[in-house]
């Protein structure tokens, strides 16, 4: 019945959602940041361990949907070990990805969320860890929301 | 009044947007208490008006002017006989019921409320319902006080009312049908409990005017609002009742044309109600659209349309609550027509789009009532909202869908 689907709920996001790697809190953080998506009151947070520009760990907590929640998973998984400036880098690819479908050449296993561009009320679902990230990273205290990022 | 059950399937056949495919499968839609559609007597209506009558109201005095004032002010008898009112003079015509709720909080609560007193509400407000008192009180140092729900069956604890009616309270506001929950409260029960104790009574109608009959007298309230759109009106449009006592006594709400008798440079003299709440030109496509709409539906008869909306909901709620895995909401017993649900580990926006994609309209979120969301301890719900124009093997078709998305996520 859902064959259509299977652009956006891609295996490996549907089991990214139903078991979310890197879901939990990390005592050793050394910023974090909130995500809020006031459309369905999803609330996601992302803990970071920097040493430096690297990220030494990093995980989230929170509810959200599949795709949120997969998002978040993905983005971790591909976060851990890496720099600040990687991290800053592929968010702007992803961004482009989900929002238009273009994909780069590095993205690797987050080319699953390029068929999110054809869904655009969910758009903001994928997004929604990377804001968080992004605004862990500047240090930002005030949550995010995806109604005051511009995608 | 006694009449036939409505010929269902002919009545569909007025709404020419049911009649379309969605993802190549048949348009199935149940979102209806977030907008209703339209039938073709409405806009047909909205056709004629700017084909044939435009021009601006109350000002004119040609022939044009003539047409849209008459035909702007008998949407106001017609409004007033929608619910029971006792004259149109207690009809202001505002952009929804948020607007008309906005309203009586700025123009009588600002009057009438001061530090130290109650506002009641319950848990299960509509954010339109809330947000407007909120600001009140922040404004006036007044303070908020709700009337518990019990659980996920949503029924208001009534045990608990004779200790928040106190002497403070001034203004109690209520929803008369839940839209996250089907509830269906006795406003009529609640307001005469009020009004023993002086207090003021605002009922929102929103998900009640076009689903069953309103009568403003025999509930017993002081102000009612509802909206044009969920009763298969245009958008943009909504009636605020209220007590001509209290409309008299009010301030108005805005500033400019049509609410003035005259105007000198410091001072100006105000219409009496309901013109003193309607400045600056006002929608008049919009009443002339809600006028056939509530002719439309009058033809049918709203005692009929609530027991179809009843059977749908009755329907869905016992198929649903078939399957495993699943968790409904709002009232086992006399449901309004829509039904909550969520089901195990699939998040509500992921059984939207899924239902989407067989064509089945939902809605997922937290219905602009996220206070409730949060004491039920969820973040969102999956709604199916249900009018006379939806058919019981559409609710099949959409069990049938739930089914499979539950198949989807591997359960
Ligand atoms: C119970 C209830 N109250 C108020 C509203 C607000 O109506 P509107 O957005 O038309 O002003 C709605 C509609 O969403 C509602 O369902």
């Amino acid at each position: 019945m859902f064959d259509d689907l299977n652009d956006l709920y891609q295996q490996v996001i549907l089991d990214h959602c139903k078991k979310p790697r890197n879901f939990h809190e990390l005592p050793a953080a050394t910023c974090s940041a909130q995500g809020h998506n006031p459309l369905c009151g999803d609330q996601l947070k992302l803990f970071l361990a920097l040493d430096g520009d690297k990220i030494n760990d990093i995980s989230f907590t929170g509810s959200g949907c599949c795709i949120s929640k997969a998002s978040a998973s993905l983005l971790t998984d591909f976060a851990k070990g890496k720099t600040r400036g990687d991290l800053e880098n592929m968010f702007g690819h992803v961004r482009e990805m989900i929002t238009t479908g273009k994909v780069a050449d590095d993205v690797g296993k987050l080319a699953v969320f390029a068929g999110v561009h054809k869904y655009p009320a969910r758009v903001k679902c994928a997004m929604l860890a990377w804001h968080a990230a992004m605004a862990a990273l500047k240090g930002d205290q005030k949550p995010v929301t995806t109604e005051s990022e511009e995608i | 009044m006694s009449r036939t059950s409505p010929d269902w399937s002919a009545l569909r056949k007025d709404f020419p947007i049911l009649d379309q495919k969605i993802h190549g499968k048949p348009l199935i839609y149940f979102d209806n208490a977030a907008t209703s559609q339209k039938p073709r007597a409405v806009i047909d209506a909205l056709v004629h008006y700017y084909g044939h009558d435009n021009a601006n109201v109350h000002r004119g005095i040609h022939e044009l002017s003539n047409r849209s004032t008459m035909a702007f002010e008998a949407a106001r008898v017609r409004s007033a006989k929608f619910i029971n009112a006792r004259s149109a003079d207690e009809i202001i015509f505002t952009r929804g019921t948020t607007e008309g709720i906005n309203l009586v909080a700025n123009s009588w609560g600002g009057k009438n409320l001061k530090a130290g007193d109650v506002i009641l509400l319950t848990e299960m407000e509509h954010h339109s319902n809330l947000v407007p008192w909120q600001m009140l009180a922040q404004r006036t140092g007044a303070k908020l006080a709700y009337v518990p729900v019990t659980g996920d069956e949503a029924h208001l604890d009534l045990a608990k009312l004779d200790s928040l009616l106190t002497k403070k309270v001034k203004l109690f506001a209520m929803v008369h049908i839940s839209n996250s929950m089907g509830t269906v409260n006795p406003v009529a029960e609640l307001c005469a409990r009020a009004r023993k104790l002086g207090i003021t009574t605002l009922v929102d109608g929103a998900q009640s005017a076009g689903h069953c009959l309103v009568d403003v007298q025999a509930i017993g309230c002081d102000f009612f609002a509802f909206s044009g759109h969920k009763i298969c009106g245009p958008t943009g449009i909504g009636v605020l009742w209220g007590r001509q006592e209290l409309l008299d006594a009010m301030p108005p709400y805005q500033g400019g044309g049509e609410m003035i008798l005259s105007v000198e440079y410091q001072k100006t003299e105000f219409k009496k109600a309901p013109h003193r709440f309607e400045a600056g030109t006002p929608d008049i496509s919009g009443p002339i659209g809600l006028h056939a709409a509530m002719d439309y539906l009058d033809a049918i008869g709203r005692e009929n349309i609530w027991k179809h909306d009843q059977e749908l909901a009755n329907h869905a709620y016992e198929k649903l609550a078939a399957l495993k895995n699943i968790r409904l909401f709002g009232p086992k017993q006399n449901r309004a027509g829509l039904v909550s649900f969520l089901l195990k580990d699939v998040h509500a926006h992921d059984v939207v789009t899924l239902a989407d994609q067989a064509g089945v309209a939902l809605r997922g979120g937290h219905h602009c009532t996220q206070p409730l969301m949060h004491k039920l301890g969820v973040e969102s719900t999956a709604r199916a909202s249900f009018y006379f124009y939806n058919t019981k093997a559409e609710v099949d078709r959409f069990v049938e869908v739930v089914k499979e998305i539950q198949k989807f996520f591997g359960q």
